[in-house]
């Protein structure tokens, strides 16, 4: 269920050039279903700036009731989101839209996750959920060079993972499909999060393989109320768009066209 | 006794709060949040004749304590609406106002007809000032002479009273809404949004898709306030105010300038439950200010 939670920020650190982790504590925790499902944030109690910003769920812990995201410091709401400290509290709305299918791949097939920027986060919760059932989990990371580049190690621990920045300034040099080509398609589902022409790519190499890619979208309501989200689809009937915050942000491979 | 009651032609009114069309969806989403009954009548999304997909995204731009939109009438089409969303609407106690749109006089007239037929429609909002699509809407609303005679073909084959929702980009509303009391509106809701645009620092493009949207939210409020007093000492039918309204306090002002029930629009967005919220929150309101029911509050800027 959908709850609006004044959730308590108990951690704050950068972990990145203008990339900040958050930890925030609050029942909203408990009504999490998937992993990529996301959050809205009131980042100030007044109407300046006025909308929320939708952020990724990057782990969760249930016992604690904790969750944690990671965003990008980059305009004017973020910006204050980032100058909030411990104890402080944030007006979140949540847990939204579907999230990735954990159990589209069983205890030891292998899963590919293929990240892009701030599209990362995701993939974090969504491989402790798939390496906990068993699945092995080879992950993807791209970013625009080394000193945006976040969670390595965390990733590590899970399963084999590569970095890549379009710099060369860590790991490999290029796009996240030039690791992709030489791993090659022996793998059961892969799952995506990312920057448009990067879940471009991840389909058009992928194609015929069982995939999940999650999409970023302008948001207003993050409901599915006021309409602003919307993708068109493949199809060119009544279901010529879907929104990506109740709809998605996840959608199987072939549905949203890009 | 029910101190936010107001009757209205058509609506008898728990209280004078309801959700703007075009913020609430068909109601299904905000359902899941809390219960519908609790709103004084909900003004569901846009209906055409035909099905619309809308515009191209993006479709949204925040704006100094605003937005622009230009989602451009997206909708399940007329058929769709009666089928599914009205239907599943009446499971809860409240009035529903359709809100309708068109590209000319015929499909106005047929889209009125059949939605006022619905059980649980009890009003209709004729939209003549949607800034975001390219043929119809707000063309309509800013020439007095062609409002009122929409107006006047739309009263004729509706089986509820018309509320005619005036567009805020004229020069001078209280012509339009003399127009379209004279085509026999059984009352205004004012004001749609502002027309504006907002240009990427990079590109120097609209970041809009449409280029232009309509502005929203707090922002827009004085210039709503200023129009709905101006237009409530123009003309003798009841107005149902909206722009930018986000606290409790708005609705006083709204109100006080002449509005006798109010519509929440983009603070739905930025927080859901603003609606039951400013409800529960009224009978304080009411009693701080030393006022007893509130129609006392009713345009009580023109008795000072």
């Amino acid at each position: 269920m959908i709850i609006q939670d004044r959730m308590k920020v108990i951690k704050q650190r950068q972990v990145a050039k203008n990339n900040f982790e958050m930890k925030l504590s609050g029942k909203l925790v408990g009504e999490i279903t998937s992993p990529g499902q996301f959050v809205h944030i009131r980042v100030a109690d007044s109407f300046e700036p006025l909308l929320r910003r939708p952020i990724s769920i990057a782990s969760i812990d249930k016992e604690a009731g904790e969750m944690t995201i990671i965003y990008r410091a980059e305009g004017r709401g973020t910006t204050i989101l980032s100058e909030r400290r411990v104890g402080d509290e944030v007006d979140v709305l949540g847990p939204l839209g579907n999230g990735f299918p954990v159990d589209e791949t069983a205890e030891g097939e292998t899963a590919i996750l293929i990240g892009g920027g701030i599209g990362v986060p995701p993939l974090y919760e969504l491989s402790k959920q798939l390496t906990a059932k068993g699945v092995k989990c080879v992950h993807v990371l791209g970013f625009q060079s080394a000193d945006v580049v976040f969670y390595e190690d965390e990733f590590k621990v899970l399963g084999e993972t590569h970095i890549v920045t379009v710099d060369g300034t860590h790991g490999t040099k290029g796009f996240v499909t030039t690791v992709m080509e030489k791993l090659g398609d022996d793998f059961a589902t892969y799952y995506s999060c990312g920057p448009m022409p990067m879940l471009n790519a991840v389909e058009t190499m992928y194609a015929g393989k069982k995939g999940f890619l999650s999409f970023e979208q302008r948001m207003g309501c993050g409901i599915g109320a006021c309409f602003a989200c919307v993708c068109q689809t493949t199809e060119g009937t009544e279901k010529a768009y879907v929104k990506v915050c109740s709809d998605g942000p996840v959608f199987p491979a072939g549905v949203v066209a890009i | 006794m029910n101190r936010l009651s107001v009757d209205l032609p058509g609506l008898q009114l728990k209280n004078p709060i309801m959700p703007a069309s075009g913020c609430f969806g068909f109601g299904k989403e905000y359902g899941n949040l809390y219960d519908l009954s609790l709103l004084g009548a909900i003004m569901i999304k846009a209906t055409t004749l035909e099905m619309r997909l809308g515009n191209p995204t993006p479709r949204v731009a925040e704006t100094a304590s605003g937005m622009l939109n230009a989602i451009g009438l997206q909708n399940p089409g007329l058929q769709g609406v009666l089928d599914r969303e009205l239907p599943w609407l009446e499971q809860f106690d409240v009035p529903i106002i359709a809100n309708v749109a068109g590209t000319e006089t015929a499909d106005y007239v047929e889209v009125a007809k059949m939605i006022s037929a619905a059980p649980n429609v009890k009003a209709l909002e004729l939209n003549i000032s949607c800034p975001n699509v390219k043929c119809g809407g707000i063309t309509f609303g800013t020439d007095p002479e062609i409002a009122k005679e929409l107006t006047k073909a739309v009263k004729a084959v509706s089986e509820v009273p018309v509320y005619v929702k005036l567009s805020p980009n004229v020069t001078d509303i209280t012509a339009i809404a003399r127009a379209v009391e004279a085509g026999g509106a059984d009352g205004i809701t004012m004001i749609n949004t502002l027309v504006g645009m907002r240009l990427d620092q990079r590109t120097g493009r609209p970041i809009i898709a449409n280029g232009t949207g309509g502005l929203s939210g707090p922002a827009v409020k004085p210039v709503a306030i200023r129009m709905v007093y101006e237009v409530s000492k123009a003309v003798n039918i009841p107005i149902i105010g909206m722009g930018g309204i986000a606290e409790t306090a708005d609705v006083i002002e709204f109100l006080s300038a002449g509005a006798s029930a109010v519509a929440v629009g983009t603070a739905n967005f930025v927080n859901p439950f603003i609606c039951p919220t400013i409800i529960k929150e009224l009978p304080a309101k009411l009693d701080e200010l030393g006022i007893n029911h509130i129609s006392e509050l009713i345009g009580r800027s023109h008795r000072l």
